[in-house]
């Protein structure tokens, strides 16, 4: 594969390693956001939607993060957040070692290390762009020449599916939501990123193009030392791609560790049931029952205590008055739920103790 | 002329439609290229296939929702009447009214400047001439209809307010506000984590069997269209290249795409580190389509006839087909050996 980096001469001095590989490339403290609001018809001014509740969490270099939850639960958020797209209440963002926007890492430098590839792919093209143009526009404005920028956005198009024949030259409108779907991925990663955040990046694509951007982002890893934050619905995927998974409901993490233990050992009922509400595969068998039906809680107002407690079937008094922490379950797996504690009162807890 | 069918007779009836567009550079696309569908009161289609292969195309055109560069061929009827020839002022009372559609993308439906609610009231008081009370009564019950959480609240938002799932379920609620009988829904699902993925998918088949509402669904995801669908169409380069009743075609996929495609899943058998299997190749220019078979470049079963003709659609067993040579074939040598 051509080094997509060679293109666009020397690395810049920024993107070398400076924390040493023990420190993670992006360590997220306590992350706060609430979305004010304005009064509506039937809502008082002055309400806030928790969108991002008190999350915190560490990408290793080199990692891949997969974020699984609830729609509405804060992913988007999150990634959005960790772009600078929007101002955090409050928290803080360590990358590589060093506090974003701080002295030693200004915006302008973070935001050439970091991508992210967005869920709506049609917003998030400029209608009046041309596809070349379009991958060809960061390198552009970060002093690559005409020439060198359009020659790599070629590459990127070829390397995503996308022969830039055909396609170079068409509008956003002209082309199917899959293919403008991969025309992100390339812009995503003409800017050459240590940290790419893919926001159900490849979920409008059909399998077999899937699996091929899939592939596409496995090598590009493997031959640059990416970092990914994959965030999708889809739980195949995400368990196929990430190392490590993180499962959030309602601005809050639920769950947190290695890939296949959480989804072969999950230890948050939430994660349990979002295991069990994947598609059965068996048209004799089809799903009859949702496994958790009910309205997940409104963020302006999320319930006390775990907040989860309001569809659990392992609801417990302690559930509804006390807050469950990340509990260390064993293997760098982590679980916010009181049943993981053997201390909490929940009486289930002895039973998960004693089974351990 | 309205709908003076039989229940039993297709609701939606499509006959060798193509679609073309032309695009900069005097190249003519060829997105759907002799599309046949039928559909019943009350069944559920799904269209799978390769991004780019004209499933969203010929849903849109089922709404003639296409840019007037684009050429139709063929005839599209719905509910007893047909579409490509229906005047411009019957357009706007046949979408949302007959056919209603929701889109891959909820940012298209929604009007980003106005409140969801009001947007989906507007649709029913400009159909229906209800007031506009009336109108928000109803856009509150399809709401509660769709499980939005605390509905209410909900009708004053802002489409950005909204989260990527709980629009998409306004996106059903405004699909729903007129009481079509087809729902065209293009990948509606996609966007959902799999706990609210599923109560759609039971909320839609539930809508289906108490509306009788007849449904085309586009998906990618083959545990998706298991749910809902009846029968599965699995297009190609423009074209269906197999239907069939789901059981058949997830357990006897015919068509050498739909075995690619139905391999090319992440499912269980996934080992992680290792590659995914991917069907080698690209997708055929749709300006400039080979002759023969539209897979056969990228096909390992690839013959020289394929690369001349196209292949019809053959009968690989009840109400199953396939448009593959290798079928004829099989049939072939199947009866020449019964007649040894
Ligand atoms: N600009 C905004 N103003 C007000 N509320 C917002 C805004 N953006 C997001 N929200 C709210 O914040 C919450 C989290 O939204 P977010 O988009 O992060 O969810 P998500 O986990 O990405 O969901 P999905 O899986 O559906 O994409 C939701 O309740 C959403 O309605
Ligand atoms: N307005 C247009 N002008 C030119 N070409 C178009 C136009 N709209 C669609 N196409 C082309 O027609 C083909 C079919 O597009 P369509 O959107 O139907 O694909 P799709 O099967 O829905 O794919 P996906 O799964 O990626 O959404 C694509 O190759 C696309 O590039
Ligand atoms: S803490 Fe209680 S309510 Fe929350 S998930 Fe565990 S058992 Fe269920
Ligand atoms: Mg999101
Ligand atoms: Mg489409």
């Amino acid at each position: 594969m051509t080094m997509i980096i060679d293109r666009l001469g020397p690395v810049p001095e920024v993107g070398d390693d400076r924390g040493g590989p023990g420190t993670p490339l992006l360590a997220v403290k306590d992350l706060i956001k609430h979305f004010g609001k304005k009064a509506g018809f039937l809502t008082k001014a002055g309400a806030v939607v928790r969108a991002v509740d008190g999350v915190t969490f560490d990408v290793g270099k080199g990692e891949t993060l997969g974020i699984v939850g609830e729609s509405g639960c804060g992913k988007s958020t999150v990634a959005r957040l960790i772009m600078q797209i929007i101002a955090p209440d409050s928290g803080d963002l360590l990358f590589d070692g060093e506090a974003v926007g701080s002295e030693q890492l200004d915006l302008t430098s973070y935001r050439k290390q970091v991508q992210m590839i967005f869920q709506d792919s049609y917003a998030s093209l400029n209608p009046r762009l041309t596809v070349e143009d379009t991958v060809a526009f960061g390198p552009r404005v970060h002093g690559a020449s005409a020439k060198q920028s359009i020659t790599l956005a070629h590459d990127l198009l070829h390397r995503v599916g996308l022969e830039p024949a055909r396609f170079a030259g068409r509008y956003p409108h002209e082309i199917s939501g899959g293919q403008r779907q991969r025309v992100n991925i390339a812009r995503g990663l003409a800017l050459n990123p240590r940290l790419l955040i893919l926001d159900e990046a490849v979920s409008a694509l059909d399998k077999s193009v899937e699996a091929q951007v899939l592939n596409l982002l496995l090598d590009l890893k493997e031959e640059f030392g990416l970092t990914y934050i994959f965030i999708s619905h889809d739980l195949n995927v995400v368990r196929f791609m990430s190392d490590r998974v993180m499962v959030m409901y309602l601005g809050r993490v639920a769950e947190v560790g290695p890939a296949d233990a959480v989804f072969s050992n999950p230890s948050h009922p939430y994660t349990s049931a979002l295991l069990a509400s994947m598609p059965s595969m068996d048209p004799d068998n089809r799903t009859q029952e949702a496994p958790i039906t009910g309205d997940p809680p409104n963020p302006i107002n999320p319930p006390p205590g775990c907040r989860f407690h309001t569809r659990c079937k392992f609801v417990a008094d302690v559930c509804k008055t006390k807050e469950p922490a990340l509990t260390d379950v064993g293997g760098l797996h982590y679980t916010a739920c009181h049943m993981a504690d053997p201390t909490s009162g929940h009486p289930n807890a002895l039973n998960a103790a004693r089974a351990a | 002329m309205n709908s003076n069918m039989t229940d039993t007779g297709p609701i939606v009836d499509v006959r060798k439609l193509t679609v073309d567009f032309s695009t900069g550079g005097g190249k003519t696309v060829r997105a759907v290229a002799g599309v046949d569908l039928s559909l019943k009161k009350g069944e559920t289609l799904a269209l799978l296939g390769e991004s780019g292969s004209g499933k969203s195309v010929t849903l849109r055109a089922l709404m003639r929702l296409h840019p007037d560069s684009a050429r139709f061929g063929g005839s599209v009827n719905v509910d007893g009447r047909d579409i490509l020839a229906m005047p411009y002022g019957d357009l706007a009372r046949y979408r949302g009214k007959v056919v209603s559609m929701i889109f891959q993308d909820p940012g298209l439906a929604f009007d980003p400047v106005y409140r969801v609610g009001d947007q989906i009231a507007e649709a029913v008081v400009r159909h229906e001439g209800i007031s506009m009370q009336e109108a928000k009564k109803r856009a509150l019950g399809l709401f509660e209809r769709v499980r939005i959480p605390s509905p209410e609240r909900r009708l004053d938002n802002y489409p950005h307010e909204m989260s990527g799932g709980m629009r998409q379920r306004a996106m059903i609620a405004l699909a729903l506000a007129c009481r079509p009988k087809v729902l065209l829904a293009d990948e509606p699902t996609t966007a959902l984590d799999a706990t609210v993925q599923i109560q759609v998918l039971l909320l839609l088949r539930e809508l289906q069997r108490e509306l009788g509402l007849a449904v085309i669904f586009v998906t990618h995801d083959i545990g998706v269209a298991v749910e809902v669908a009846d029968r599965i169409a699995v297009m190609y380069g423009g074209r269906i290249v197999e239907t069939g009743k789901c059981a058949d075609i997830i357990r006897n996929p015919s068509h050498p795409y739909t075995q690619g495609l139905l391999a090319s899943r992440t499912g269980h058998e996934a080992v992680k580190g290792s590659r995914l299997v991917t069907i080698p190749g690209a997708p055929p220019d749709l300006s400039n389509m080979p002759p023969g078979c539209p897979f056969g470049p990228r096909c390992k079963y690839v013959m020289d006839r394929c690369k001349t003709q196209t292949p019809p659609l053959y009968d690989v067993g009840a109400d199953h087909f396939a448009a593959c040579f290798l079928i004829e074939q099989q049939a072939a040598s199947q009866s020449q050996l019964q007649s040894a």
